[in-house]
């Protein structure tokens, strides 16, 4: 048993590789046949890959499991924006430059509702100085422009901490609830896709939730995303500090 | 010369290296310790390299299969994505945390059904 598990840890992208593979193969099968794809089989996929963190409970999910840290290399930011930018091979010039602007439109309202969504919450749950609203306001944008606008403004680590968590629940329920909802907000089109990867912007959440609804639709909705936490980490302790200031 | 697969893949890791200076690049300009749209500028150097290389007739089929594998590899690299996500951090947060990542995603869903069905009126009248 030591032996096979030497064998998986050192292998560790092989492994994840494996895993992953029939993780897909039962997530497919369970949609034809559980849903009668009705819920596509890579939302099905992207659900068991969240329950599996769940699960594990760690820091990076699966991947503090030492047999499974390969899994963490596949997910990892290296090939995720690898394959991201392999989505776009093939993808029509046009519809980026006609969605162009009200994609970056898009992107500017996203951050503004979610700073100013984040702080309201914050306002609500007793929280009075700008440092702390600005902080967990930049972190219902999303977990990396949280604790970035609350390193910059001296946020107390507490609040840093609500900060990513207020983060990571906004990107786990994008990745849930888009395919649910697409319809319904007519998530069809490059487009629409530009349009919501900028008002959602946080990366993990755009590209899980339009992969479950449309792989197609996943280079558009990246192209606006990958602007979200750049900018979010430029205005947080910039721009909505100052406004936060301004009110309280 | 002869078609590879490598020369698909080099070009997409030339294009995600460049673009992922660029943005670091951006972001040092303004001040922040971030990348600004790294990925979207590889994209858009994709776009425009492939562009180029099919006009030149560079572009055969073993060297897209290069660049098709990766982009066909995405949805379960999203899944691992998916598995090495901290969730128990994000149920950890409480109550507060919680809203605080919800009621802008409401928001956003709201103002993203808005803007797309606009956009899409105004595409069908003219």
């Amino acid at each position: 048993m030591s032996i096979l598990e030497g064998v998986l840890i050192k292998n560790g992208l092989l492994t994840a590789f494996a895993l992953i593979g029939v993780t897909m193969l039962v997530s497919y099968w369970a949609s034809e046949k559980l849903t009668r794809g009705r819920l596509h089989g890579s939302a099905v996929a992207i659900l068991f890959g969240l329950l599996m963190a769940v699960l594990a409970g760690g820091k990076n999910g699966v991947a503090d499991i030492p047999m499974l840290s390969g899994v963490g290399l596949m997910g990892g930011a290296m090939l995720r924006d690898f394959a991201i930018v392999a989505t776009a091979f093939g993808v029509r010039r046009e519809e980026f430059v006609k969605s162009g602007v009200i994609g970056m439109a898009s992107l500017f309202l996203g951050l503004f509702v979610s700073f100013f969504a984040g702080g309201a919450v914050a306002f609500a749950f007793g929280y009075r100085d700008p440092v702390s609203i600005t902080t967990i306001g930049a972190g219902a944008a999303t977990y990396i422009v949280g604790p970035v606008t609350g390193g910059a403004l001296g946020a107390s680590g507490e609040v840093i901490a609500l900060s990513i968590a207020a983060g990571l629940v906004k990107a786990i329920a994008v990745m849930i609830a888009t395919p649910f909802l697409a319809k319904l907000i007519g998530l069809n089109n490059p487009r629409a896709a530009m349009i919501f990867g900028g008002l959602m912007g946080t990366n993990s959440g755009v590209m899980a939730g339009l992969a479950a609804t449309d792989p197609k639709l996943v280079p558009y909705g990246a192209m606006t995303a990958t602007f979200y936490t750049g900018l979010g980490c430029l205005l947080g302790p910039s721009v909505m500090f100052m406004i936060a200031r301004a009110l309280f | 010369m002869v078609s590879m697969p490598i020369y698909g893949s080099a070009l997409l890791s030339l294009c995600l290296l460049t673009g992922l200076t660029v943005g670091r690049l951006i972001g040092a300009l303004l001040g922040v310790d971030a990348d600004i749209g790294g990925v979207g500028i590889a994209m858009i150097l994709l776009i425009l390299g492939c562009d180029a290389s099919q006009r030149r007739g560079l572009m055969k089929a073993p060297t897209e299969s290069g660049i098709v594998f990766w982009g066909q590899m995405y949805v379960p690299i999203v899944v691992a994505m998916a598995a090495s996500q901290n969730v128990r951090g994000a149920l950890s947060g409480g109550v507060m945390a919680a809203l605080a990542g919800l009621s802008g995603v409401g928001i956003c869903f709201v103002l993203a059904a808005v803007l797309a069905r606009k956009g899409r009126k105004e595409e069908t009248d003219s």
